[in-house]
């Protein structure tokens, strides 16, 4: 599923990576707010990234596994700093105001499916 | 034994979150140069990452380096202490002392050390609680030799 269907199905506000969402393509999907938890598994750069973490450390973490796509969940406020950090990578990144649970919920309901381990 | 084509040393300091994934990145952005399989690059990074959060999370200071051979790619990330006491414990998965500040920023889980082994070729580490810590990681270079 292309990174424009996740947001429309989240709803999601673009924060940033806008000029990717017709070219990034999403096939899993992992929902977390520890970073050790994301370098655990095997995320890539089709997997999205969801989490209610804000801070710097997860567009590092996020760059590393080479991630497209990051949401953040329960309408946080991000950052300039982050939003600039993820501009400069290509990441595309959103925001929503549901819950990790719920933006889960629904894209596996989509047919989206975590990665592995 | 030949010697590295390429060598690369990177200080980390204790404590230092704001610069924490500067040396990682700085890799990987040499291995990409280098055309070096993304895979490999991949794994490289996180192990890499895994490393430089230790040391800023757990260690008096250290270094990681970088050095790269014809036929593998070798990571060496040495600190200053404080070392580690059981080193089987701190390789089970989910054992942390990392604290509730750390642990607020989303690291800590007790999964960096079986990540690093689990994303390297050959993974060794030593500690001596007085000396501090070296954990080396490598990965072999040749195609098509069937990988981890």
């Amino acid at each position: 599923m292309k990174a424009t269907e996740i947001r429309r199905i989240l709803d999601a506000e673009v924060l940033c990576g806008a000029e990717y969402l017709e070219e990034v393509e999403i096939s899993s999907a992992f929902g977390a707010d520890m970073m050790s938890d994301m370098l655990a598994y095997h995320l890539d750069q089709s997997t999205l990234v969801l989490t209610g973490t804000v801070n710097r450390h997860v567009i590092r973490t996020v760059e590393m596994l080479d991630i497209r796509c990051v949401v953040f969940v329960r309408g946080k406020s991000v950052p300039d700093e982050i939003i600039s950090n993820a501009r400069a990578l290509d990441i595309i990144v959103l925001n929503t105001d549901k819950t990790l649970f719920t933006a889960c919920g629904i894209l596996y309901e989509a047919g989206l499916r975590s990665c592995s381990r | 034994m030949t010697g590295p084509i390429y060598r690369e040393s990177y200080s980390v300091e204790r404590g230092n979150f704001a610069t924490a994934g500067d040396a990682s990145r700085a890799m990987k952005n040499t291995l990409k140069r280098m055309g070096v399989d993304p895979a490999i690059i991949r794994d490289v990074a996180i192990a890499s990452y895994e490393l430089e959060l230790n040391l800023v999370i757990h260690s008096a200071g250290g270094s990681i380096t970088l050095e790269i051979f014809p036929d593998r790619l070798r990571l060496t990330c040495a600190d200053r202490g404080p070392g580690i006491p059981d080193i089987s414990l701190a390789l089970q998965e989910g054992y942390s002392t990392a604290t509730q500040e750390v642990r607020n920023m989303g690291f800590g889980a007790g999964m960096g050390l079986p990540n690093i082994r689990r994303h390297s070729h050959e993974f060794d580490i030593e500690s001596a609680m007085d000396a501090g810590t070296t954990i080396t990681s490598q990965y072999r270079l040749m195609p098509n030799d069937g990988g981890k």
